[in-house]
């Protein structure tokens, strides 16, 4: 028996920690070897009787009492503990996820060792190919590190005085942003769950996203409802919209809808509603969210630009969702009249005729600047120019 | 279709039907045609086993005894074939506070002792046995503050035995009696916190539940369910979570030896007599 071998737990019960150090001891020694156990709790030999029968060791006691630090007993170690790891699964590598993550890995962390027939779940969402982005670690760690509180960040007491009729618009504008993004915040939330844990950044990023969007909920409700009592109009061919954006069950299709037009258009506006907001508090809001809206973008982009480049293909697809989208809302108003007339007022900052044109004019290189801002995140997908251009000028009216 | 091999066993706790679904499936998979049926409690299950309602019994210690002695009764015979590696060697403690006077088991003259219900084996009978043979006739020397849970299903619920130990705690009683394996559960669950306690006595050694069967039961079919239990092994992820379940690692040959002291027991408070008397006398 070597030094090893032998455990001298002093006082220390097994009622108080004792047994892990018999635990450690066992693992040193195989299947069938022996250690000597040594203590002078009162209950050990009781307690050891009690636990190695639990446990699956043989036990033979030396002696009832440990007088002189003599061994108490000699426990031989049994094989429960390497046969539950019998046929167990490495679930790769910590850095770097593998191309399938198999049913059976379950929730557990990548590079955890899991128990064989441990329960399947059926996580949709289990290849690479399917999911991943090169950045989205790095993504999520900037999500992180950005998250702003809607308090702190919104100079809500900051005074204003606006136009009646400009205020409406504010409300309007709001009213269009909340049910955007509240489809923006159940999109992600319904992929996140789909998605294998294994692809665990991408599951986080897109929690945050979701997180961003709750957050950007609240700051649109919070200016709508800051001078008046409820919001403003919800239109049938916005919704209708929308709900394509909501019926979209593959991932990568709705990353392109979603993030990369969707989103994408939404960094204009928000641009737009940052430079021409007719009061302080609109303006950091929209300052504000578009931050987030160009990480959500980012990742939408880069996503695609992974699966594109690990399957080629797959341009045929999204060229196809696209048109497809499209040819649903053909027959839909699109953008609400109401939201189309407040972005010009908002821009305008009053009905006069020469204020109206200018925010007119505004409009007009907002769309513009939606169109070529679509068109750049296309190409970088990997559509050639011309397709870029006739895909983005079937992008939903509704600019979501 | 082939008759399944009908298993009786008491539905002492909702994972009992987990288990033996479980069972079920790998015997399947093993060509084993297995079924089962759950008794509320083991009288029931005794009962229905010599009425040839199925072909063995997963028994708890008493019930085994129920078992044998009308068996001899009737003249039939009865057989172990099968128990867990955890239904051996088992023993029962006495435990008091720490800090009270008690240090002998003739301290607990007058006191209160806390057991669990009046059926269960190491809880209450084998440790007023342990008091019985050291002098403390139960109820006369020493009083018994029962924590009568789900009598019927002869202790296999650890209710009263907690029940029993929070009791200690409160210092509603003196003493408390317990399986030796559920005073390090408790001190582990927090229920007697470590030091809070102390081990009065210690009872010897005696043997758990096992498997059942009596004369009439099929021989070919016994013998493939018996070597079917004991070749399962841990190792096996199909079966492993069923084996922690039912608290083992391996099955094991049957044994009946150690069934002595509970016999002991039984004798002395004429526990189950009646319900051997009255079955037998179903049976002639």
């Amino acid at each position: 028996m070597t030094a090893s071998n032998a455990v001298e737990l002093g006082r220390l019960g097994l009622d108080q920690g004792g047994y892990l150090l018999i635990k450690h001891a066992l693992r040193t020694v195989p299947v069938g070897s022996a250690i000597q156990v040594s203590g002078e709790s009162p209950e050990l030999a009781i307690h050891l009787r009690s636990w190695c029968r639990t446990q699956g060791h043989r036990i033979d006691f030396l002696s009832q009492t440990s007088a002189d630090h003599a061994p108490i007993a000699i426990i031989y170690r049994g094989g429960a503990e390497t046969g539950r790891w019998v046929g167990a699964q490495s679930t790769g590598d910590a850095s770097m996820p593998q191309q399938h993550a198999p049913a059976c890995w379950g929730l557990a962390g990548r590079s955890a060792t899991v128990e064989a027939g441990s329960p399947s779940f059926e996580f949709p969402l289990n290849t690479r190919t399917e999911v991943w982005a090169q950045e989205v670690a790095r993504l999520y760690a900037q999500a992180l590190a950005a998250q702003w509180n809607p308090i702190a960040a919104i100079p809500w007491n900051e005074p204003f005085d606006l136009p009646d009729e400009i205020e409406d618009a504010v409300v309007q504008v709001m009213t269009y942003l909340i049910e955007n993004e509240t489809a923006a915040l159940i999109i992600p939330a319904r992929f996140a769950a789909q998605i294998h844990p294994h692809f665990r950044e991408v599951m986080q990023l897109l929690a945050i996203q979701a997180a961003d969007e709750a957050r950007h909920i609240e700051v649109f409700t919070r200016r709508a409802l800051l001078r008046r009592t409820k919001l403003g109009l919800s239109t049938a061919g916005g919704q209708a919209s929308l709900k394509t954006l909501l019926d979209e069950t593959d991932f990568t299709l709705s990353g392109m809808l979603l993030s990369v037009l969707g989103e994408g258009s939404f960094l204009s506006l928000l641009s737009f509603l940052h430079q021409h907001a007719p009061d302080p508090v609109t303006r950091e809001i929209a300052r504000m969210v578009s931050q987030d809206e160009a990480r959500h973008v980012a990742f939408g982009v880069a996503h695609l630009t992974w699966h594109v480049n690990e399957q080629p293909s797959c341009l045929d697809r999204l060229a196809i969702a696209i048109e497809r989208r499209h040819d649903m809302l053909a027959n839909t108003a699109g953008l609400n009249e109401e939201v189309f007339d407040a972005l010009i007022l908002l821009a305008a900052g009053s009905l006069q005729p020469e204020a109206l044109r200018a925010g007119w004019n505004k409009v007009q290189t907002l769309i513009a600047d939606m169109d070529q801002g679509r068109i750049k995140r296309l190409r970088k997908i990997g559509f050639p120019d011309s397709k870029a251009q006739s895909l983005s000028a079937l992008h939903t009216r509704n600019f979501m | 279709m082939t008759k399944p091999f009908l298993l009786g066993a008491v539905a002492y706790d909702a994972k009992v039907v987990t288990i033996w679904d479980g069972f079920q499936r790998w015997f399947a998979q093993h060509d084993f045609a297995f079924d089962y049926m759950l008794y509320s409690n083991y009288e029931q299950q005794v009962e229905g086993h010599f009425s040839g309602h199925f072909h063995v019994a997963w028994n708890s210690p008493l019930a085994w005894l129920q078992a044998e002695r009308i068996a001899v009764r009737t003249g039939r015979t009865v057989k172990a074939i099968a128990m867990r590696d955890t239904d051996c060697d088992l023993t029962s403690v006495i435990v008091v506070r720490q800090d009270s006077p008690i240090q002998t088991i003739r301290d607990l003259r007058n006191k209160t002792v806390a057991v669990g219900a009046s059926d269960s084996p190491q809880a209450t009978l084998i440790p007023l046995l342990h008091l019985a043979e050291a002098g403390l006739e139960p109820e006369k020397d020493v009083n018994v503050h029962r924590f009568d849970l789900l009598v019927g299903k002869h202790g296999d619920h650890i209710g009263g035995e907690r029940h029993a130990a929070k009791a200690l705690i409160d210092g509603r009683v003196d003493a408390a009696c317990m399986i030796d394996g559920n005073h390090l559960l408790f001190a582990r669950e927090g229920t007697l916190p470590a030091n809070s306690t102390r081990i009065l006595a210690q009872t010897a050694e005696y043997d758990h539940c096992n498997f059942t069967v009596l004369d009439t039961a099929p021989i070919e079919a016994v013998a493939r369910f018996r070597e079917l239990l004991l070749s399962m092994s841990y190792d096996d992820p199909a079966v492993r979570p069923l084996l922690d379940l039912e608290g083992l690692k391996q099955w094991r040959p049957g044994r009946t030896e150690k069934y002595a002291l509970l016999a002991r027991a039984i004798d002395r408070f004429h526990t189950v007599d009646a319900f051997v008397d009255k079955v037998s006398n179903a049976c002639r």
